[in-house]
């Protein structure tokens, strides 16, 4: 059985501050219309947490799920 | 070394007696910074604390003395701070966050003369306002007074013992005559007096525990703060939870608990000492060392026939207006007794039925007023002259 | 619900660290005690399930310190901002340091007051504007590093919000030293401090706090000759682990030089006494 990551966002938390969008390494995140960031590329990323420990929010988050 | 054994009769000073009773009343942690003249007290419960496993720290200005009790306080400790005026006018802050935080405390403030530095060696009574309004907004206050170091011990005791039972900080005002004086002490037995333990949730753990939900009586059953149940602790306005809230209701709701716990309940709060009061056609009020002068006339002036009582108030704060009018109805002068330029004189004054007949007999020149200052003012109220 | 703070604050970001911190730890939340004073950073408080208090501005190592010694097995951490640190409340930091107690001071620099709206603080550098420095801020700020070593913290660090890892570890390592620790954090002010200065938004902050700071090495030493710099150009802000010593720690030297010997010598006067 192997493991399934994938980016949560808190679109209610999030203050659309682009910190995480700015510190990727991959380009996977961007500002949606609302200002909101959204997932835009996420077969790029390399699950190296930078957006997630660096948001002021804690908006984002690396939730690892069983696959079935 | 120094010790006290219950039972035993000690020749100490005032300062010392407030040690040794705030130990006795279960006190274990102390937090002061030096200053004249109450620095005996810190000087005996740092060698005498230890001795019973108690904690005493000598913080870096009476700030952070009062800060660090009341958080050692909340962990369930029985908790103490003394200072005098100066230093009080520092601690202002932090007394309203006890009062607002309702975290039991008792503070021993050995008035000097003011205002600032002022007289640091004499006596003076000018603090009592302080103690009343000194902390910012609108608030209720617990001051005790003492004229004698047996009283004292009592009163300590009981300062304790109110503070536990309202989670509130109580005051215990004193001046550097009672401070320094010496005199004899019977210390009493383990049990003759009753000591208030803190009142104690018994919601268990993990089931929602409300820390600022009174009970009808007022009181607040406490968690130790550190223990079994999380909770916030704040100096603003707060929810049952202890978090902040500006909701019209929950702030009304809270000043109201907070003035009323101790404003109606002021007949338990009221402890006075009196002479001669039924028929006292001059009545002497007065509190701590005045009040010595105020009983040696007052017999001095019994022993020649003239009708003199004398109510000694060991509660200043809230003050015992009803009492004080009830005794002075049949009393064609009343004079109030203090060192200051008046301060409980107007409480009287509003307290009587008949204003114009209260005068003041004070001292503001660091002395101790004597029973012969009485003396003479009572002759000008009786156009006798000096 | 979002927290109060403005988009981008470094303030969330010092949160979103400790709490790694303390799970990284494995702490029992019921033996934290996180104590604040009065300011966007004392705000921290409310949003971790410890047993919390919110102070007087200034104050909360005076709390701390009484909490402490009354109960020296709790975990006391106290987050504070500029002016709660070393302006009201710096008499207390010096002599908390002084004691060494064992609490964990995390100071949160965003070189402004941002509650009041972006007055100076003892952390704003000199020339740097604020509300009530509209010709430039006269005063020089205060190290941190270098006052907490001279007052005898035996746990310094400093880090920055672009060091969201490093900021995990030296908190994890600051909660876990044993005396008084001192982890100062270079957060961005976006809001206050950013505006009046142009430095843009929170990732222009955040950049810079990367690309102006230089690590230090292992043994806390700066890395780089930097003497005889006469021509003022900018020094990059040294980060990292500056000092880890240990120290008697105040409550147990209380415990061992104060309270036992007492005890032992009441209890032997009560067997002289005694019939």
């Amino acid at each position: 059985m192997s493991v399934e990551r994938r980016l949560d966002v808190n679109r209610h938390w999030c203050k659309g501050c682009r910190i995480c969008v700015a510190f990727c390494p991959r380009n996977v995140l961007a500002l949606d219309r609302e200002g909101k960031v959204v997932v835009m590329r996420p077969d790029d990323c390399i699950w190296c947490g930078d957006c997630e420990i660096r948001c002021p929010d804690l908006a984002i988050t690396i939730v690892k799920e069983a696959a079935s | 070394m120094t010790q006290t054994r219950s039972g035993t009769v000690e020749f100490l000073q005032g300062n010392e007696v407030c040690a040794e009773a705030a130990i006795y009343a279960g006190m274990r942690f102390y937090a002061g910074y030096p200053i004249t003249p109450s620095t005996e007290i810190a000087e005996r419960l740092a060698l005498r604390l230890p001795q019973v496993g108690g904690t005493c720290i000598q913080m870096e200005d009476e700030i952070g003395s009062l800060c660090s009790v009341i958080g050692a306080s909340l962990t369930g400790m029985k908790g103490m701070t003394a200072t005098s005026g100066p230093g009080y006018s520092l601690m202002q802050e932090a007394v309203g966050y006890a009062i607002m935080a309702e975290v039991p405390l008792v503070i021993v403030d050995v008035q000097r003369g003011g205002p600032s530095t002022g007289l640091p060696t004499h006596a003076s009574q000018g603090d009592v306002m302080q103690v009343r309004w000194g902390t910012h907004g609108d608030h209720a206050i617990v001051c005790l007074s003492a004229s004698t170091h047996q009283d004292l011990f009592e009163t300590m005791i009981r300062a304790f013992n109110v503070s536990e039972t309202f989670r509130t900080p109580v005051i215990v005002l004193i001046d550097e005559i009672v401070g320094h004086m010496r005199e004899p002490v019977r210390i009493p037995d383990a049990g003759e007096y009753e000591l208030t333990e803190r009142l104690l949730t018994n919601v268990p753990r993990d089931v929602d525990y409300h820390p600022y939900l009174p009970r009808e009586d007022g009181r607040l059953p406490m968690s130790h703060f550190g223990g079994e149940h999380r909770y916030n602790v704040t100096g603003l306005y707060h929810d049952m939870w202890g978090f902040p809230s500006d909701n019209p209701q929950v702030t009304n709701d809270l000043i109201h608990h907070l003035m009323n716990k101790l404003e109606n309940r002021k007949r338990d709060l009221t402890f006075t000492k009196e002479w001669n009061t039924t028929d006292a056609d001059i009545m002497l009020i007065s509190y701590g060392a005045s009040a010595r002068s105020a009983r040696h006339i007052m017999e001095d002036r019994r022993a020649v026939g003239m009708r003199m009582g004398l109510i000694e108030l060991q509660t200043l704060w809230p003050f015992p207006g009803e009492l004080i009018r009830e005794r002075c109805r049949g009393a064609s002068y009343v004079v109030v007794v203090e060192m200051n330029m008046g301060q409980i004189v107007h409480e009287v004054k509003a307290a009587v039925e008949r204003p114009e007949r209260v005068f003041l007999a004070n001292r503001v020149d660091g002395e101790m007023i004597t029973p012969a200052d009485i003396k003479h003012l009572v002759r000008v109220i009786q156009g006798k002259g000096i | 619900m979002p927290h109060i703070w403005c988009p981008g604050c470094g303030h969330g970001i010092v949160l979103n660290s400790l709490l790694r911190a303390v799970e990284k730890l494995q702490l029992e939340r019921n033996d934290i005690v996180m104590i604040s004073g009065i300011g966007c950073s004392a705000r921290i408080q409310g949003y971790v399930d410890f047993h919390t208090m919110h102070t007087l501005h200034g104050r909360a190592l005076a709390f701390a310190t009484g909490i402490k010694m009354a109960w020296p097995l709790l975990k006391v951490i106290v987050p504070m901002g500029d002016g709660d640190a070393l302006a009201i409340g710096g008499n207390h930091f010096i002599h908390a340091a002084r004691r060494n107690i064992d609490v964990t001071a995390i100071i949160m620099n965003n070189s402004i007051y941002g509650m009041t709206g972006g007055q100076h603080s003892p952390l704003t550098q000199c020339g740097d504007h604020a509300t009530t420095a509209p010709y430039g801020t006269v005063d020089s700020p205060f190290d941190v590093v270098q006052l907490a070593s001279a007052a005898g913290a035996s746990f310094i660090a400093r880090t920055t919000t672009y060091h969201a890892r490093d900021m995990t570890r030296l908190l994890a390592a600051a909660i876990e030293h044993k005396g008084f620790s001192v982890v100062e954090v270079l957060s961005q002010c976006p809001t206050y401090y950013g505006r009046k200065n142009d430095a843009g938004d929170a990732v222009a902050m955040m950049e810079r706090f990367r690309d102006e700071t230089v690590k230090v090495t292992a043994d806390g030493a700066v890395p780089g000759d930097r003497s005889g710099r006469m021509d003022g150009a900018h020094e990059p802000v040294p980060v990292g682990l500056f000092r880890r010593e240990e120290r008697p720690e105040y409550c147990e030297a209380y415990r061992t030089r104060v309270m036992e010997p007492a005890l032992e010598q009441a209890q032997s006067a009560a067997r002289d006494v005694s019939p």
